[in-house]
């Protein structure tokens, strides 16, 4: 079993904070990813974890133990880097076995959990090679190799897959996942690929300047994000926003645009009137003649399936995606029709969504 | 007038063919995207270029002038590469410098800081110029490697996966941007990578590489929508493309010769089980975002294809599947065209 809670956990080099206090548990089995912009704090967050930094506040504990001040030796759990470490002079055979020779696991019973690991990542066959000679793909399988053939009970990951290709690393992703379940591991997970953390985890954290902003399943964070950070940071495009100045009342189904009303999720909460910012999906837009919410089409983004066609509003620039067959022309006015239940809006100001039905949603599912 | 051209080019390392009979030419003011799985030869491709790499066959001219024989200094290139490679010692602004300063250069100061100012506004690092380049997140650092290249103004600019270790966000960003520049200041770049999408959206003609060989070169509307072969039918499109066997389908829409049926998600219509069309189940929806993918069994063949949103499907449902324009593939894997069929039709 292994349990890993991080409690008002920061850490600071000199007066710099990396880290501003993070709170989050990760329960046995589970696959968490922390997903941030390069600086955020996620390495370091996990860094402490593995006991390769020591924290300036708060408290790590694994399984209920208190291990915050313990050396990365004394905790059982393995870390796999981002730029992989391995010995230029040791064959991929050596480079893999070596955690367990030195935990002096006989000759035999190293052999078979060797073989193993390297059938489980398809390097089986080079084995007796240098690892000098390996394209950067087999030597992360064999960096990754060297982490599992231990059985930990935790891992944690750096961006262990940064340097694959996009084939290879969807396939890495699917095996890493599968590896995950096999052997009932709990696993904390960096990365900055958005795609890499829906397709793997049961729970990400979004991490922004030294802080959590929404720990929630991958659907969550898509579909209900907290704040505009989360919202602009997955999604590829991200969500748009349209800037209103409103004011609102609890029941409020709809927020003028432009002047024209827009059809949202009911708002629970009253606001004196200030800016607002209406967040949508660019899967969540569609061209409407009839639409009085209008805008000029300034670009159009061929992605084969689908294309992303940009338009400019009185309100802010909005994304949509649409089937790559429709004829969009630069240049032109159409209407714009939203999808009234996905819709987000956020205090333009703090950048916090404001609690409405889509949220409600969300906590009863 | 080309701005690059490769005349036959064939490069082996041993026994390995990394580059097999090459002709590629880029023109003035263009941007090319070579993209293919690692092993492809696309990086051997710009290194022939740059000078880094000397063909065993063929020749490699740039601006008309055969440059074959030159070391990478003589020719009038800019290389990104991808993993960064900065001066730690230096900071950001003398590392942008660097390039203008060299003795071949000796470009004015006043002219150097003018050009760094808007190459760092560019890329947003204008706050950073102060900076050890060691002090940098590994964005920035991309960042400050490509402004490197862009501070200059050579003839082609040769990228190998510039942007592949950016997070998604900035990604997006930088791709925008760089076709922006790109466009403004009529550069011509040949850009290598794997991301299709950046293939896709940069482009102007897409190249694709396969075991050292061009297997297509087209605009990327050309390769995604009339691809060469079932190979190149692969390379693009999110999810990838299905190939099923002919067989499992109703042959008579079908030219004679087809053994395969190219099913990207615009082709494949899910219906519901009563209606005609070959019977699947559907084994799970698997929740990506913006794209919620549907896992179907169709005989003993998986397919997945783009959940629309207004169907509610579940594991275990069985459903029709209805086609529409499928790509068709012959023995050999090349494509053959429907149109004859649909016009008799």
């Amino acid at each position: 079993m292994a349990e890993i809670r991080l409690e008002g956990v920061a850490k600071s080099f000199g007066t710099f904070a990396a880290v501003k206090g993070v709170d989050f548990t990760v329960d046995h089995g589970v696959f968490f990813v922390i997903l941030g912009p390069s600086g955020c704090g996620k390495t370091t967050t996990l860094r402490m974890t593995a006991g390769l930094e020591l924290p300036t506040a708060g408290r790590i504990l694994l399984d209920g133990e208190d291990v915050t001040g313990l050396p990365a030796s004394a905790r059982d759990i393995a870390f796999v880097f981002q730029l992989f470490a391995l010995y230029p002079h040791m064959n991929v055979r050596q480079n893999i076995g070596f955690p367990l020779k030195c935990q002096n696991y006989k000759r035999a019973e190293i052999r078979r959990s060797v073989e193993e690991t390297a059938k489980l990542l398809r390097i089986d066959h080079l084995l007796d090679r240098r690892v000098g000679g390996l394209s950067g793909g087999d030597r992360q399988r064999v960096a990754l190799g060297r982490a599992i053939v231990r059985r930990p009970k935790a891992f944690l990951m750096d961006e262990p897959l940064g340097a694959l290709d996009s084939e290879f690393r969807r396939l890495m992703c699917a095996e890493l996942r599968e590896l995950h379940d096999r052997i009932d591991a709990t696993t904390v997970y960096i990365t900055h690929d958005q795609l890499e953390a829906m397709a793997m985890a049961d729970r990400i954290a979004i991490m922004n300047q030294g802080r959590v902003e929404q720990i929630g399943t991958p659907q969550e964070i898509y579909d209900r994000p907290r704040t505009m950070f989360v919202a602009d940071f997955i999604g590829a495009p991200s969500m748009s926003f349209l800037g209103a100045r409103a004011s609102l009342q609890r029941g409020d189904r709809s927020i003028e645009i432009d002047g024209v009303p827009v059809e949202m999720p009911e708002i629970f909460e009253d606001r004196a009137e200030g800016k607002f910012a209406l967040g949508v999906r660019p899967e969540n837009v569609s061209f409407a003649d009839a639409s009085r919410l209008r805008g000029r089409v300034i670009g159009a983004e061929y992605l084969g399936t689908t294309q992303i066609v940009t338009v400019t509003t009185g309100s802010g620039q909005i994304k949509a995606r649409l089937p790559s067959g429709k004829a969009v022309h630069v240049g032109e006015t159409v209407g714009l029709a939203l999808r009234p239940d996905r819709l987000s809006l956020f205090d333009a100001v703090s950048g916090q969504a404001l609690p409405s039905a889509l949220y409600a949603g969300g906590q009863h599912g | 007038m080309a701005e690059v051209a490769l005349l036959d080019v064939s490069k082996s390392y041993g026994a390995v063919e990394a580059v097999r009979n090459l002709s590629l030419s880029i023109a003035n003011g263009e941007f090319v995207v070579l993209l293919g799985p690692t092993g492809a030869g696309k990086t051997t491709t710009l290194r022939l270029i740059a000078g880094l790499e000397r063909p065993d066959r063929g020749n490699v001219l740039i601006q008309g002038r055969v440059v074959t024989e030159e070391v990478p200094a003589e020719r009038d290139v800019a290389f990104v590469f991808q993993q960064y490679s900065l001066y730690p010692h230096l900071t950001v602004y003398d590392n942008l410098a660097f390039p203008l300063r060299s003795p071949a250069r000796r470009m004015n100061e006043q002219l150097v800081r003018r050009r760094i100012q808007q190459v760092a506004e560019l890329l947003h690092i204008e706050q950073k110029l102060g900076n050890r380049a060691t002090a940098l997140s590994g964005g920035e650092m991309q960042r400050v490697a490509i402004g490197r290249a862009l501070v200059r103004e050579p003839a082609v600019y040769l990228m190998d996966e510039p942007l592949s270790s950016l997070d998604a966000k900035l990604r997006a960003e930088l791709r925008l941007e760089l076709k922006r520049i790109q466009r403004e200041l009529g550069t011509t770049i040949l850009y290598v990578t794997h991301d299709q999408i950046e293939a896709m959206t940069m482009a102007d003609r897409i190249g694709v590489m396969k075991e050292g060989l061009l297997v297509q070169l087209g605009t990327p509307r050309e390769i995604y929508e009339r691809p060469d072969n079932a190979y190149v039918a692969s390379r693009l499109g999110t999810p990838a493309i299905n190939l099923i066997p002919a067989e499992l389908l109703a042959r008579d829409a079908m030219p004679p010769n087809v053994r395969t049926v190219g099913l990207r998600t615009e082709h494949i219509r899910i219906a519901a089980v009563d209606r005609p069309g070959p019977i699947a189940q559907v084994r799970w929806v698997e929740h990506l975002g913006d794209q919620n993918h549907v896992h179907l069994k169709l005989a003993s063949h998986s397919l997945v294809t783009l959940a629309d949103p207004a169907q509610e499907l579940k594991a275990g449902d069985q459903v029709s599947l209805e086609f529409d324009d499928p790509l068709y593939f012959d023995q050999a894997g090349n494509r053959v065209a429907a149109g004859e069929l649909r016009r008799h039709a």
